[in-house]
């Protein structure tokens, strides 16, 4: 670590003073943002965990709902792909090139993709089995919260390639540092939502 | 420190914390399949586990620590968690007080 650490992710410092200079407000403007969003996350889960409890009625409950061997490995793509946008965070930081930055950005969201990809299916697979989300609170509560969710990966995958293009056609410019800095906020603090959903929804779910 | 120094420090960083969560995710499902544990003690170990990975990666993914620079980062999102819960539990606390009633 530098001396100074300006913002939350990983500090630019002595690699590129222009830009870590310039980070300190975009960055902490982000997280305040980061925080409101998160209101949003704790909104859906105290509706679904009411739900869950008192919401049932005739329709399936968390028992025949929940698939924990899906979770586990949509838990795994989502984990990995956190570490794989680190190491393109290091990239970004040290490489005066894009190019590995690049190659950890696309595994980044090919690890994306396959988290969406399983959650569509376990959707499909619900829906195909007549569960779906107008039958009962507790299923409309599964459904808004996992797929809140999954629209933020969605709109974090649409932010990577933009500024996956933006480093195609602008080169690694001081702006699209720092937007790239702040897609790697996102998607770390995706994945702690995550956490929250694997915890309470899934693992506590399968128990009821 | 040098770049190649701090560079190796900083992959240090990441490569914990994929390693802690992963421990952390594992011992949390295998709890569960194993069936070890059942009613409120269940719920609390598993919501202890998943509050430990949140730090873990709050701590080696986004870096934020007790350092002197981060307090107000740090500061914000212990503010946030403080609403969050004063918002969950109200809201839990509410209704299900309202259930009762019904």
């Amino acid at each position: 670590m530098t001396a100074t650490s300006h913002h939350p992710g990983l500090n630019l410092g002595a690699s590129d003073t222009a830009a870590h200079e310039a980070a300190q407000e975009v960055m902490f403007g982000f997280w305040i943002f980061l925080m409101s969003d998160l209101i949003i996350f704790a909104c859906l889960f105290a509706t679904y965990t009411d739900l869950s409890l008192h919401g049932i009625a005739t329709a399936p409950g968390p028992r025949a709902v929940i698939d924990l061997r899906s979770a586990l490995i949509e838990t795994g793509l989502l984990l990995v792909s956190s570490y794989t946008f680190g190491q393109a965070s290091l990239a970004l930081k040290y490489n005066s090139r894009p190019g590995q930055m690049v190659v950890w950005l696309i595994v980044t969201l090919a690890l994306g993709l396959g988290f969406v990809g399983m959650e569509m299916r376990d959707f499909a697979t619900l829906v195909g089995k007549g569960i779906t989300p107008q039958q009962s609170g507790f299923l409309s509560g599964y459904f808004t919260l996992l797929a809140t969710h999954g629209l933020h990966v969605i709109a974090a995958m649409v932010w990577l390639v933009v500024c996956l293009t933006q480093v195609a056609i602008l080169g690694l410019t001081k702006a699209v540092k720092l937007r790239l800095m702040r897609l790697a906020l996102f998607w770390h603090m995706l994945d702690i939502v995550w956490i929250g959903i694997f915890t309470f929804v899934f693992l506590i779910g399968a128990g009821l | 420190m040098t770049h190649a120094q701090q560079r190796k420090q900083e992959q240090r960083s990441y490569l914990l914390g994929l390693i802690f969560s992963i421990m952390l995710t594992l011992a949390a499902f295998g709890l569960v399949w194993s069936g070890d544990l059942t009613g409120g003690v269940r719920i609390i170990t598993l919501a202890a586990l998943a509050v430990v990975q949140m730090a873990v990666q709050l701590r080696f993914f986004l870096h934020i620590d007790l350092k002197k620079s981060h307090r107000d980062d740090l500061q914000l999102i212990l503010f946030t968690v403080l609403i969050l819960s004063l918002m969950v539990g109200g809201t839990l606390l509410i209704l299900t007080n309202q259930h009762m009633r019904m």
